[in-house]
């Protein structure tokens, strides 16, 4: 590559210009540059074993929601762009793409030659009808809140679609990544969400919801260099054990989500590695800033100083992960606050001191956990729940029924376990959940420093200067925020040895982003 | 015999009184539970308006009675609509794993069945003995181990080493005897999971019968204690037998979710749950109705059956 | 060879419980009152087993504080630690100790299995009996309003019900109280139907005796041991029931200790060839084999038969 995009890299005229200079070259190299001896070989059945997916999943994009799902998805569907394992974005469906000089209006330069499984050959028709498909009054997807900076997209000519946005946003190629906005064949204008059609790497074969997919290598695949295995079956293998099983019984050659409690012994295993990917996703504890005792940043305090980070990373994740710092930007996004901001530790004096500015002695809080929010929720809240004790703060820990977890207790009731997986640029996390008045803002947390300097950096051009905003706006997150960040979770998978991975595996989603059936191969 | 007739038609019009009363019953619990379909499906990423308009395209903005009152009707016209969550008809997806689900509970029943029979009988015929109480202590610690404990051994011996396939997959085309050999570890859990019950109704029932007179007077007689059981206490032990075998059967139809979960069998109840997880209510309560049934009408066989098995009543009045 | 072994531990362990058996039933026959010696003296040594099993158990669940070695949910070191002479069963995996989760989930575990049994019998057996000897409309709607509950798979019942009113111990165990209710209405009132028709039974309600009389004098002691019978089978259901809801994400509230909820939280270590999980699924299934034994002997001293 004659001009690699990296994590650290990566400037702003890059990603505004996107892939035009890089043209045609940048295609031929896989994400990951591996070294010439492990080209990859085509051939071979991938079997999946999932830890999620169920009975309803459904092929409308606007309902993708687990795992399952979006590998699924991504097995057979294109986007307009893609995040490459370094965290850098790459052009997909969209060849190159272009900012006015306010990032307000973007266009994309569509890929010639794409066609769709069915043959119908891709325009900027079907990528219009694609993301519209989550716009709208009665849109009823999840990536509603995604697109919904979106005012006006249209079509200049069959192969270049403009898209005019509310306000300036220079992270905007990065969103057209996003797992629900695949890109399906239009007719009239629509796409029609239960259709199977797509332009990825897979054509399905068989899909029997909560039971298995089944997929074959899309002969006319526009990348060649991608897609090496002949097929895949997905299965839905819900049970933690019964995953390991499979894979150790050679029924399945890849699992996720790999049981934190006994991965020790599967590493044991002959002829199985265990895989594990530092990523951005990470646990969270939001407490609701509006209501008492969470107003008072001081409790606020009180309560993050009282948590064993180092204890959770290792008795929760088995030492899978990595502590949090009460921010949620990982160590794999570009603008990572690192040493600038001094890592929080368990003290339980602090706490104290802490507390007694509130004008308390102790404290009477109840934790709402369920192993919905993420594997591990109410240990972990037991494990908090003994740490406190020593500062003076009564945790009771309270397990919620799994069922009805994100429609009934989170951001219902004041403090709550939760998740995020992670999003690819600060700007994307930050409005997501932390922006007064976000839709998933968890903790109702408002801070008019906070939305100013995140207004300003989504439209800042200089890099070091947005380097500056986003570490004093993490600095926020972790002093004066309603949420306690403690441990960022590793993706942990584990494969045979017959399966080959690239040197390095996307962090951004789990299953190398989502991109296992296109970026893996068998040895 | 004309009672017996009368008696299946009261039965089941009281059938379709209970399945009538269990629609009603999940359809209103379902409604109670926290959430819709528009919230669960969209779980974390749900927000005002996506919920709204999903409730407005799917109509679960109606009043409760009305939807109960349109999804009768039709469930009477034999419409028992589509899934709420991926637009699949309620019967297409029913059907297929309805299969499943009684090729499992028929599977472990073959097996289960006349394991505890025999060895219910052989522990009421040597009562007492070392035999009888090692029966006893096996059955009663197979039982005493949660469904999916005794899985994960059986995993651990017989999927491990690799004799039986821990997941099971029917892939098209088949055949029956892959099927058996593909569902064995669940259906030998659950054989493990039922006998003990069935195999102690039995051993107490004949027990119970062996100190009334007419045995007495058989082994007087000089019978042998075996044909002293099973001609003389078994036809009178039956009834409690078969109502405790139809009770089993019944479990092995609708309650074996945790089983499937871990063999990853694609039966009916994951569908339930996963149904009512999503509040996806058309399929709910098609499944609900589906073992609503199955219960009722094993119920009534073993009603019929015990009434058939006892002259007595077979000739009341 | 390894079978070998394992039939010969089995071997030594089935002789040692027999021997244990032994030595309580000389105890108690030793320091009991005549009658009561009497009784013991005949009892099989199964049965004094599981009365000395249970008499343990009693014992392990009051004095849970007294026996400890530490708190019920005191985080005492790393995770899944070996056994030793600190931690003699080891750690779990969040660090507790496993004896002390042990002597607690005794005291938890048998506390509600027994609570919520005793309740499902008395309400069973109640209405069962009412019903019966009501008859009439009374036992119409009894026996319809069950077989509706009923005709609802238990998992499914407790997994609405619980979600619709929460996990607290109180609504755990109404909700599976309620299940088993069910099932034993319907024993109680076969059972009873049998019995209501007998001649003594005409006699007594001729000499004018009210209903409580009768289901309390004639009808309850004629119909106790298939009763009996089903309390045993039932105490075990519940456990199972307990942990099948805690596989669902349903049973008891950290961080109280609860075997069904130990099973399954290292129940994947079982496939690894691990016996941890093993220590509290042995727990629950001993209890179930000793009570079964004591029911045992009941059924077989009710059934009059002499060998």
């Amino acid at each position: 590559m004659t001009k690699s995009i990296t994590r650290t890299g990566l400037t702003r005229r890059s990603v505004l210009r996107g892939a035009t200079a890089l043209g045609a070259a940048a295609l031929i190299l896989p994400a990951g540059m591996r070294a010439a001896s492990a080209e990859p070989k085509k051939g071979g059945i991938l079997r999946i074993g999932m830890g999620s997916g169920s009975t309803s999943d459904s092929l409308d994009p606007g309902s993708w929601a687990d795992a399952y799902t979006q590998v699924f998805a991504t097995s057979r569907h294109n986007y307009l762009t893609e995040i490459d394992a370094d965290g850098a974005l790459q052009p997909e469906i969209a060849e190159s793409w272009e900012a006015s000089a306010d990032a307000a209006t973007w266009t994309f330069k569509i890929r010639q030659g794409v066609t769709f499984h069915s043959g119908k050959a891709l325009d900027a028709e079907d990528v219009i009808a694609s993301i519209n498909h989550h716009r709208g009054e009665d849109s009823t997807s999840a990536a509603k809140p995604i697109v919904e900076g979106i005012t006006e997209i249209k079509a200049d000519g069959s192969h270049t679609v403009v898209v005019t946005l509310e306000s300036g946003n220079a992270d905007f190629p990065f969103i057209m990544s996003d797992y629900h906005l695949a890109i399906l064949p239009a007719k009239d204008g629509a796409i029609d969400p239960a259709s199977t059609d797509g332009c990825g790497a897979y054509v399905l074969d068989s899909f029997e919801p909560g039971v298995e997919a089944r997929l074959t290598r899309n002969p006319n695949y526009w990348k060649t260099d991608r897609a090496h295995f002949d097929g895949i079956e997905l299965l839905p293998i819900v049970d933690g054990a019964a995953r390991q099983n499979a894979l150790i019984s050679g029924q399945v050659d890849v699992i996720d989500r790999v049981d934190l409690n006994t991965v020790h012994l599967l590493k044991r295993a002959a002829n199985i590695n265990v895989l594990s990917v530092t990523g951005s996703q990470h646990y969270v504890f939001p407490m609701d800033s509006r209501a008492a005792p969470f107003s008072d940043n001081n409790v606020r305090m009180a309560i993050k100083h009282a948590v064993d980070r180092e204890e959770l990373v290792e008795k929760i994740l088995n030492g899978y992960g990595t502590v949090g710092n009460d921010h949620p930007i990982s160590t794999a996004n570009r603008f990572h606050a690192g040493d600038a901001l001094e890592q929080r530790t368990y003290d339980a004096d602090k706490a104290k001191w802490y507390l007694k500015q509130a004008g308390m002695d102790s404290l009477d809080i109840e934790l709402s956990v369920s192993d919905a929010a993420f594997g591990g929720a109410v240990d972990a809240g037991v494990l908090m729940s003994e740490k406190s004790a020593a500062a003076g703060i009564n945790l009771t820990v309270k397990r919620e029924p799994a069922d009805g977890y994100w429609s009934n207790i989170w951001m219902k009731k004041p403090f709550a376990a939760s998740y995020w997986g992670g999003r690819p640029t600060e700007d994307w996390m930050f409005s997501t959940a932390y922006k007064s008045g976000a839709n998933w803002n968890e903790s109702f947390w408002e801070n008019a420093r906070f939305d100013q300097l995140l207004a300003a950096a989504r439209s800042e051009l200089d890099n070091d200067k947005r380097r500056e905003m986003y570490v004093e706006m993490q600095g926020l997150v972790r002093d004066e925020g309603s949420t306690i960040i403690p441990m960022f979770a590793n993706y942990v998978m584990a494969h045979s040895t017959a399966v080959v991975t690239p040197e390095k595996v996307a962090p951004n989603w789990t299953m190398d982003g989502f991109r296992v059936a296109e970026r893996w191969w068998f040895a | 015999m004309a009672h017996v007739w009368r008696m299946i038609a009261q039965r089941l019009a009281l059938g379709f009184l209970t399945l009538f009363v269990v629609s009603l019953l999940i359809f209103g619990a379902t409604e109670l539970l926290p959430g819709d379909f528009a919230e669960a499906i969209l779980g974390q990423s749900a927000t005002p308006e996506t919920i709204a308009a999903i409730r407005r395209d799917l109509g679960l903005d109606l009043p409760f009675h009305t939807r109960y009152i349109g999804w009768l009707s039709n469930v009477l016209q034999g419409d028992f609509g589509k899934s709420l969550a991926n637009q699949q008809p309620v019967i297409e997806l029913i059907s297929k794993r309805l299969g499943n689900t009684l090729f499992l509970a028929l599977y472990a029943a073959a097996m289960a069945v006349p394991l505890a029979l025999i060895l219910g009988i052989l522990a009421a015929l040597f009562r007492n003995t070392v035999f009888d109480r090692m029966s006893n202590a096996l059955a009663l610690t197979s039982i005493s181990f949660p469904e999916f404990f005794v899985a994960y051994i059986l995993i651990l011996w017989f999927a491990q080493t690799g004799y039986f396939p821990s997941i099971v997959r029917f892939s098209p085309g088949i055949g029956f005897g892959e099927s058996l050999y593909r569902s064995f570890l669940p259906a030998l859990t659950l054989t493990l999971v039922v006998t003990a019950h069935m195999m102690r109704m039995t051993r107490a029932a004949l027990i119970n019968l062996l100190a009334s007179p007419y045995i007495e007077m058989a082994r007087l007689k000089g019978m042998s204690p075996m044909r002293v059981i099973l001609r003389h206490a078994l036809p009178n032990a039956l009834a409690p037998i078969i109502n405790v075998v139809a009770l089993n059967l019944a479990y092995l139809i609708t309650g074996v979710v945790v089983v499937e979960v871990v063999f990853v069998y694609p039966g009916l109840g994951q569908l339930m749950v996963d149904s009512v997880s999503r509040r996806d209510i058309p399929v709910v309560q098609a499944v609900a109705l589906i073992f609503a049934s199955a219960y009722v009408l094993l119920n009534l066989t073993a009603d019929v059956l015990s009434t058939l098995s006892n002259p007595r009543l077979m000739h009341r009045r | 060879m390894s079978i070998l072994i394992s039939i010969f531990w089995f071997a030594v362990a089935v002789v040692g419980a027999m021997a244990l058996g032994w030595l309580f039933r000389a105890f108690v026959v030793a320091v009991s009152p005549q009658r009561q010696a009497q009784e013991m003296r005949t009892a099989p040594l199964t049965a004094s087993f599981g009365l000395l099993v249970i008499l343990i158990y009693v014992l392990v669940a009051a004095l849970a504080p007294i026996i400890a070695p530490f708190g019920e949910s005191e985080v005492v070191g790393g995770e899944f630690l070996p056994w030793d002479s600190t931690y003699l069963l080891g750690t779990d995996n969040l660090g507790r100790d496993m004896l002390t989760r042990m002597i607690y989930g005794a005291r938890n575990t048998v506390g509600i299995a027994f609570t919520i049994t005793a309740l499902a019998f008395f309400v069973g057996t109640v209405l069962g009996l009412l019903a019966a000897v009501v008859g009439g409309w009374l036992d119409q709607v009894l026996s319809r309003s069950v077989d509706v509950l009923m005709a609802i798979p238990s998992l499914i019942f407790s997994l609405l019900l619980l979600t619709i009113f929460g996990t607290s111990v109180l609504s755990l165990v109404l909700v599976i109280a309620t299940v088993d209710a069910t099932r034993v209405f319907r024993l109680a009132r076969s059972v009873a139907q049998g019995i209501v028709v007998m001649d003594y039974i005409e006699a007594a309600r001729l000499r004018g005796e009210g209903k409580w009389w009768l289901i309390t004098r004639e009808i309850l002691p004629n119909a106790m041991a298939p009763l009996v019978a089903e309390f045993g089978l039932r105490f075990c259901f519940v456990f199972l029931a307990i942990s099948g809801l805690s596989f669902l994400g349903l049973g008891i509230q950290p961080p109280t200790a609860d075997w069904g909820g130990m099973v399954r939280d290292n129940a994947t270590l079982i496939t690894f060839g691990d016996l941890t999980p093993f220590l509290p699924a042995g727990a629950i299934a001993l209890l179930t084999v000793a009570v079964n034994f004591v029911v045992d002997w009941q059924l077989h001293k009710s059934s009059g038969l002499k060998e």
